[in-house]
């Protein structure tokens, strides 16, 4: 097993790297050589992927130890890790104390059908590192993908900007959005683990070429410096007043510690989600072309004509949501509708884009806004509403950070009045992921965001918990 | 009516790698043998261009005097198809990598080579793209066979406006591009083995209307076959029209067997490509020597100027130098160029000869290349070595044989087993006689012999290569003559 040969190399006295040892889950539309890697898709159910992503790569040179393939949304589509083929995945904080105190006394049949969601699309890795299965983990981060869980699990999540880690081996949504996404359970953790992946990929031609430096995150104690921007477009209809509140909470804390915290305006944000869908369905119409049967993954036993076989392959192999976005995306790229939607909505991506640099440019370092509209639903109220509406509702904070390819991080803040996590974003300028992870540094420091108390874990606890704060953030 | 022909040539670009991917490029190889996990389209992989293949388009944009584009993008195209593995081909739609050239040709007028005309057809563009893969249909197994070795493989799509006319303008357009891709080296052009692919893009209307519908016809395997094809399928078409009828705006087949075109089968009406800009490669930038930054790694940089200087003498140019230095005739310059290795051996022979090349053309075109044809072989498998040929030549021109002796020989170094000229020439007693004297005896010998062999001779002086004749020197044949034809009028009863 992993662990052994590594414990092994150990044991002569040379650590393999700053990683060794250290278990870490991997989102499964990372490619994996000789693990199944199936993106929650029947269409690549038994797939064994014969090459490694390079971050995947990567963190093994480091000496990391891949604990195994974290469950998600079928191809990342969705917001709640709800729609993959091996079902939906619970949020660990529906099995939290801070939870079951909150909630109203129920029989044991309704509790186990009251859990809640974990966001998405990267659910699985949220929940991995949020259950302290392992120390960090992988995940994706399109439209919101990575920061989303983050929040609704109570973790970091990072999204790097786009360009600085290798897409190689990472089985793309949209090729001109995708981000490996990163997360931990605190914001250094994230600092390494950002300084082993990032860097140019030759395999990759969207990596910049510029060498990258790790660094390790400076304590800032002083932020009078800084100037935090506050984006009053994400005051979004449907923010729950929960959230507003710690979002404004959050600004004062800043403007208390000395720092310049000023509203800005970033007005084409309520254009982004329409862009977003016809840009996205573009995309994986496109990339999802290849799926069909012949080379590998599922193909089915329609034998009657290469078309009907394709047709078929396709049909079994996708889920709904899949399908739908392919064709919303051939209908947008068809001949006589291509100036009309997708280059229409590359302009406006441009447009959006645009905002972010004017902000930046006026003096603002950072951003602060909310990375939900509130904390988990409930499974069961969750797919109530369908994918799509749920993704543009739930993509609405998070999806402009991908559309500029700006960095942004969530830092869970505090519980809500379910004892759930919420937490807030943080979006810095390009490749300036240092002075981003510093302030976000800062304000994890500040809030001090409890630790979540599982009876399962808390029963093997060995002074885990020793150091947990008692006065907390709200 | 005017007929109205444009092409558009596929060619393979000659490189060790794929346009996007490492994997080797290699004709007829083991079936899926040279598959990298891109050509297959596992899920993850992404392109990376490989940059030999832009320098062959850059090559061959600047020997046809494009604007080779400083930046040029590329696009996904999709279908779907068995032997396209990813759904899509990468191509350059949008802005390709060299637009708006020229290429300029000959033809003979009449078929006589010694009235040649230039003509000329506009590049509209040259683009880079992927090949697909091979599928093989086996009907009787209700089966199709795909491989892949081919996927990916870097081609040069060079776009030909419609500004040729016949099927002869397009055969020598095509020939004239497949010179200049060998003597870049961007494509070894060769059709036979799918290096160069040439559809046909033809339409009829009378002059003054508007143009016709027009039609594509593919599956054309060799140039004669383009010529053919164009020309039926104009004449086709202007029989549909006489009749009444209208032409389809379709795609068509060459059935080189039949010598016609047929509709191909089943290309269910037109497709949308649905084009998309292809995200994982960025803009292509290319620099020349003025905005050539002046830190950047020449490493990751092509610069068109460096290009430029270094592209080898094009078909054209080599021929007038051929003319100017050997003081040949153009038509013979396109000979020598059309044959492979020809231009070389006969440059070759002028070196190791004092004859002049004036003369050895002739031997060159006429009686070496004669051989080549007769027996199908290449110049390069040709027995007689340009030396050989060249010693060869070396004793006509010293008069140590004459020419007809020198034929002679030839036809036996053809054999090719291993004799030197020299040799030939001795074991058959072809040496010259320059001797006055010794001539004198063997006529006085002859004229005392017999009749009936004198007058044979005498015919056969003429009408034959006579041992004899052969071997006298070419000054001393009237002496003969006149020796005979004494000897003739003494033998014949009357002044014959």
């Amino acid at each position: 097993m992993q662990g052994s040969f590594t414990g092994l190399q150990t044991g002569i006295g040379q650590p393999l790297g700053i990683l060794d040892g250290i278990p870490i889950a991997v989102k499964d539309n990372f490619n994996t050589a000789g693990i199944e890697t199936t993106c929650a898709s029947n269409m690549l159910k038994g797939y064994i992927s014969p090459y490694n992503a390079t971050v995947v790569q990567k963190l093994l040179d480091h000496g990391a130890v891949l604990l195994g393939k974290t469950n998600l949304d079928e191809f990342a589509m969705g917001s709640g890790s709800t729609d993959g083929v091996f079902g939906p995945v619970r949020n660990p904080w529906s099995y939290s104390k801070q939870y079951k105190e909150k909630s109203v006394p129920k029989s044991h049949s309704e509790e186990e059908s009251d859990w809640v969601i974990t966001g998405g699309s990267s659910g699985g890795s949220a929940a991995a590192v949020s259950s302290f299965t392992c120390f960090a983990a992988l995940g994706s981060d399109t439209g919101g993908s990575t920061r989303n869980p983050a929040a609704h699990c109570g973790v970091v999540g990072l999204k790097p900007t786009y360009g600085l880690i290798s897409r190689h081996g990472l089985i793309p949504l949209v090729n001109s959005m995708d981000v490996p996404g990163i997360l931990t359970r605190c914001v250094d953790d994230a600092a390494v683990l950002l300084g082993s992946l990032a860097g140019h990929d030759p395999k990759d031609s969207t990596t910049i070429q510029d060498d990258f430096k790790p660094f390790e995150l400076p304590n800032l104690t002083d932020v009078s410096k800084l100037s935090i921007g506050i984006p009053k477009e994400y005051h979004a209809p449907g923010l729950s007043s929960e959230i507003l509140a710690l979002w404004s909470k959050a600004a004062d804390l800043f403007k208390n510690a000395g720092a310049k915290v000023v509203e800005v305006s970033l007005p084409h944000t309520r254009y982004s989600i329409v862009c977003y869908h016809v840009l996205c369905t573009a995309e994986v119409a496109s990339n999802m072309a290849r799926f069909d049967g012949l080379e590998y993954g599922h193909r089915s036993d329609m034998k009657d004509s290469t078309e009907s076989m394709y047709a078929a392959t396709r049909r079994e192999g996708f889920n709904d949501v899949v399908r739908g976005r392919i064709l919303s995306g051939n209908y947008f790229l068809l001949k006589q509708n291509y100036e009309k939607y997708f280059v229409k909505a590359q302009k406006v991506r441009r447009l959006i884009a645009n905002d972010f640099v004017k902000v930046f440019r006026s003096g603002v370092d950072v951003l602060l806004t909310p990375t939900t509209l509130s904390d988990a639903a409930p499974y069961t109220e969750f797919i109530q509403e369908d994918n799509r509406t749920r993704s543009a509702q739930d993509d609405i904070l998070t999806q402009a950070a991908n559309m500029a390819g700006l960095p942004a991080i969530n830092v869970p803040t505090a519980l809500s009045e379910r004892g759930l996590p919420v937490g807030l974003q943080f979006i810095g300028r390009s490749f300036q992921e240092k002075q981003l992870l510093t302030v976000a540094k800062w304000f994890e420091k500040q809030v001090q965001f409890p630790v979540i108390e599982l009876e399962e874990v808390k029963r093997h606890d060995n002074g885990v918990f020793q150091h947990q704060k008692s006065a907390s953030f709200s | 009516y005017l007929r109205i022909v444009g092409l558009e040539i596929h060619a393979q670009i000659s490189s060790n790698s794929k346009l996007f991917s490492g994997s080797q490029v290699q004709f007829a190889a083991p079936p899926n043998s040279l598959v990298s996990f891109f050509d297959a389209s596992l899920p993850g992989t992404l392109p990376v261009l490989n940059r030999r293949c832009v320098e062959a388009a850059v090559m061959t944009g600047l020997a046809l005097n494009c604007s080779i584009n400083k930046k040029s993008l590329f696009d996904r195209k999709h279908y779907f198809y068995a032997d396209l593995p990813a759904g899509y081909q990468i191509t350059q739609q949008r802005v390709p990598i060299a637009v708006n050239g020229s290429l300029s040709y000959s033809l003979c007028i009449d078929n006589k080579m010694s009235q040649m005309v230039t003509k000329t057809v506009r590049i509209k563009q040259i683009q880079l793209e992927q090949d697909s893969g091979k599928s093989l249909h086996d009907d009787t197994r209700c089966q199709t066979l795909v491989d892949l070795n081919r996927a990916g493989v870097g081609l040069m799509e060079v776009v030909m406006e419609p500004d040729m006319c016949c099927g002869e303008e397009a055969a020598a357009a095509v020939r004239e591009l497949q010179l200049i891709l060998q003597t870049l080296g961007s494509s070894q052009a060769v059709m036979a083995e799918g290096q160069l692919r040439v559809d046909a893009n033809v339409s009829v209307h009378h002059p003054g209307e508007p143009y016709g519908v027009r039609t594509e016809v593919k599956n054309i395997n060799s140039i004669r076959f383009l010529a053919k094809a164009v020309d039926y399928e104009i004449q086709r078409q202007i029989e549909e029209l006489e009749n009444g009828g209208t032409i389809l705006n379709e795609t068509r087949a060459f059935d080189s067997k039949l010598g016609c075109t047929v509709p191909m089968r089943d290309k269910e009406g037109k497709q949308d490509y649905r084009f998309m800009p292809e995200p994982n490669l960025p803009p292509l930038i290319l620099y020349d020597t003025k905005s050539l930054p002046a830190n950047m790694n020449h490493q990751q940089v092509i610069n068109i100027d460096w290009i430029q200087e270094r592209l080898p003498d094009l078909p054209s140019v080599k021929r007038e130098k051929l003319v100017e230095q050997y003081g040949i005739l153009p038509e013979h310059s396109f000979t020598l160029l059309n044959e492979d290795g020809l231009a070389e051996f006969f440059e070759s022979v002028v070196k190791q000869t004092q004859m002049k090349p004036k003369k050895v053309i002739g031997w060159i075109l006429n009686d070496l290349l004669s051989y080549l044809k007769q027996h199908s072989l290449t110049v390069k498998e040709s027995p007689v070595s340009s030396i050989l040929l060249a010693d060869l030549l070396n004793l006509l021109e010293k008069k140590e044989i004459s020419s007809t002796a020198a034929k002679r020989v030839l036809a036996e170094l053809w054999k090719g087993e291993g004799k030197t000229p020299l040799e030939i020439v001795k074991e058959q007693k072809l040496e010259l006689l320059q001797d006055q004297k010794e001539l004198e005896q063997i006529c006085q010998a002859v004229i005392d012999g017999q009749e009936n062999e004198v007058i044979m001779m005498v015919l056969g002086t003429f009408c034959t290569v006579s041992p004899v004749a052969a071997a006298v020197a070419p000054q001393l044949l009237p002496t003969l003559l006149f020796c005979w034809a004494v000897a003739a009028a003494q033998m014949l009863p009357c002044g014959g």
